[in-house]
């Protein structure tokens, strides 16, 4: 080996071992990162665990709602939270059409979610927020709903009426 | 004992070492005829620090649980000291960011400055843009009332209409298929931990791309950005003619900036914060949710929007805003700098200033939202005393055209006002609109009997310009 050579070959090697130690650095690093990143990650993404259970829910006795009167009716959700507080509870608009026959619809207007209103004196449902109109039977009347509002499942079991809770309509 | 404090202050000066470091970046030099122009983006930086110190202080007696947020809320504005005026130092501050934010970045693009080499600064001032939105959206849910949930469905409900990904991403918004505890807690931690977060980060990025690059020179026509040349030019500007940016610019960056602070701070205490709406009930169906000021103009965008063009207006249009404010600096970061030689750029900011001052303009008359609390038309409106005339006014309130119809100042403004309906349509054309509906009026053949309809004719029918009403006449 020359003189030369010899000089830098200990060069070559503390080179070499700085990339080692640089690149074991960040290896490193970046397992750390992963390790705690992925069930960080993981919990933001618990929305889309949790299930979605649908339960039946009383809302009153047959006889407790007269024929053609559409009135609003309010009923606990599926599994709510211990401080959902309000939230706990979800309304709907039920109408018996013919004895024993109900249909129920959501409150949430079709188009970007308000709470529509049912006007008796016009037999319409109404939106505040952008104009939407409906008709008697949850059809869109006038204004930007794209659909018909949502019904709810509604079954008449032991002489009560009882909605099937569902998830806020997402369309 | 100034000879003490002089001692003091050198040895802290050593340690610190601001002398050395801080004092060198303050006088920087900056080209000679930044104006007036450049006032705006300290200025968001400044109402900024605003937002996180009255909103830290709020926080010292907000509490984000669905049990007490409306309560602590209440709290604060009604009987904490000097509780109003924070939280309209907060609700007031937040406008102004959102405002000055807008200015400031349509004075960057008309001036170009986002051309080379500055586009980095473009691309963190645009991702600081998004994020402000985002507080600004977070922020409302927070006091936890009425208008703030249901202003979330609607936030979620338009983030639903994303294709494919929509109803996804309105899940992970609400945190679960619905409204509930959950949302609160994550907007209260996007609010005050992720978002601030993520601005502190990217501030620091866009202040010291601020410092590396130096503040851009203002604009002349016929002399375009050259990456070859231009560093070197900007360099010998600054060395020949440039001057200490404290004091000599940064006095007036202070000085807009302590007018946009006394606007803010008087606005608070005059105005105030506003109100809260009822508790948030979601069964408590007498609702008429409003987003805050600053986003109304797009309240008013999603009610006139064509039917059936949701997607398009609330999604497409958005998401290409932002698609070219991001793809800006990539496709025109060379050439002329001068708004003389853009006309296009000139016109698209008078285009965007126009669009969103109409639809804010015709939000503040709000006159989509029906008239739910119209009064009966009394009777020096109805002028007559036909039976017919008379019943029909009174259905004109109870069918529900009230709402959306104005008869004499009575009435909403969600379709044609009717005072003069009379001079204007005969009973066919009446008789086929009340039937059958139109664009944004529903039909009303199921609801109205023969006999209904018969006196609400002649209602409509004597509703002319005063000169005579029908019982006048038939009395003449």
């Amino acid at each position: 080996m020359t003189q030369t050579e010899r000089k830098s070959e200990p060069s070559v090697i503390l080179q070499l071992r700085r990339d080692l130690l640089a690149g074991f650095s960040v290896l490193l690093g970046l397992a750390g990162a992963a390790l705690i990143g992925a069930p960080v990650i993981g919990f933001l993404l618990a929305p889309f665990v949790r299930g979605k259970p649908r339960v039946w829910r009383a809302v009153g006795r047959v006889d407790q709602f007269k024929i053609g009167d559409t009135v609003q009716v309010t009923f606990e959700n599926a599994n709510p939270l211990p401080w959902d507080g309000f939230l706990r509870n979800t309304s709907a608009w039920l109408r018996q059409e013919s004895q024993g026959h109900f249909v129920a619809y959501s409150i949430n207007c079709t188009h970007l979610g308000c709470p529509v209103r049912w006007e008796p004196g016009a037999q319409l449902f109404l939106c505040p927020c952008h104009g939407g109109v409906y008709s008697r039977d949850g059809q869109v009347a006038a204004g930007p709903p794209p659909r018909a509002l949502v019904q709810y499942p509604v079954r008449v079991q032991n002489g009560l009426v009882e909605i099937q809770t569902t998830p806020i309509p997402l369309v | 004992m100034p000879g003490f404090l002089k001692k003091s202050w050198r040895v802290l000066d050593d340690r610190l070492g601001i002398s050395k470091n801080v004092m060198p970046i303050l006088r920087h030099r900056v080209p000679p005829r930044a104006s007036w122009w450049y006032v705006f983006g300290s200025a968001t930086l400044f109402v900024f620090i605003l937002q996180v110190v009255t909103g830290t202080v709020l926080a010292t007696i907000y509490v984000p649980s669905t049990q007490s947020a409306y309560e602590s809320m209440n709290f604060i504005t009604h009987s904490a000291f000097l509780g109003s005026l924070l939280r309209g130092l907060h609700f007031w501050g937040a406008g102004a960011m959102v405002l000055l934010i807008g200015i400031h970045s349509i004075r960057v693009y008309l001036m170009a400055a986002y051309k080379y080499p500055r586009e980095a600064n473009w691309l963190t001032g645009s991702l600081l843009m998004v994020l402000t939105l985002g507080m600004g959206f977070s922020g409302q849910l927070l006091p936890w009332d009425q208008n703030a949930i249901w202003s979330v469905i609607v936030g979620a409900e338009q983030a639903a209409k994303v294709p494919y990904i929509g109803r996804a991403l309105a899940k992970w918004i609400l945190g679960g298929p619905t409204l509930g505890g959950l949302t609160l807690s994550r907007f209260y931690a996007a609010h005050v931990f992720f978002f601030p977060g993520l601005i502190f980060v990217l501030l620091g990025v866009h202040l010291y791309l601020v410092l590396h690059h130096g503040i851009s020179e203002p604009p002349r026509a016929g002399h375009p950005v050259d990456p070859k040349t231009y560093r070197d030019s900007y360099a010998n500007l600054i060395r020949t003619k440039g001057v200490p940016f404290w004091p000599d610019a940064a006095w007036r960056d202070v000085t807009f900036s302590f007018i946009c602070v006394v606007t803010i701070f008087l606005l608070a205490l005059f105005v105030g914060p506003p109100p809260l709406s009822k508790v948030p009930d979601p069964t408590i169906i007498q609702a008429s949710p409003q987003p805050y000021w600053y986003f109304l103009w797009f309240f008013a965008l999603l009610a006139t929007a064509p039917h059936g063009g949701e997607t398009l207006f609330i999604i497409a249009t958005p998401a290409v805003y932002f698609l070219v404010m991001f793809v800006l600096p990539f496709i025109a970061n060379k050439g002329e700098r001068s708004a003389r030689r853009r006309p296009w750029a000139i016109g698209l900011v008078i285009m965007s200033v126009i669009i969103i001052g109409v639809f804010w303009w015709k939000a503040k008359l709000h006159p989509w939202v029906p008239a739910f609390d119209a009064e009966k038309l009394p009777a020096s409106v109805v002028r007559s005393n036909d039976p017919a005339v008379r019943r029909g006014a009174l259905l004109f309130n109870e069918r529900g055209c009230e709402f959306c119809h104005k008869i004499s100042g009575f009435g909403g403004e969600r379709g044609p006002e009717l005072s003069d309906v009379g001079d204007r349509l005969t009973r066919e054309q009446m008789t086929r609109f009340i039937m059958a509906g139109g664009y944004n009026m529903p039909p009303f053949a199921s609801v109205l009997s023969a006999d209904d309809m018969k006196n609400i004719l002649a209602f409509l029918s004597s509703r002319r310009v005063p000169g005579g009403s029908p019982s006048a006449r038939s009395a003449k």
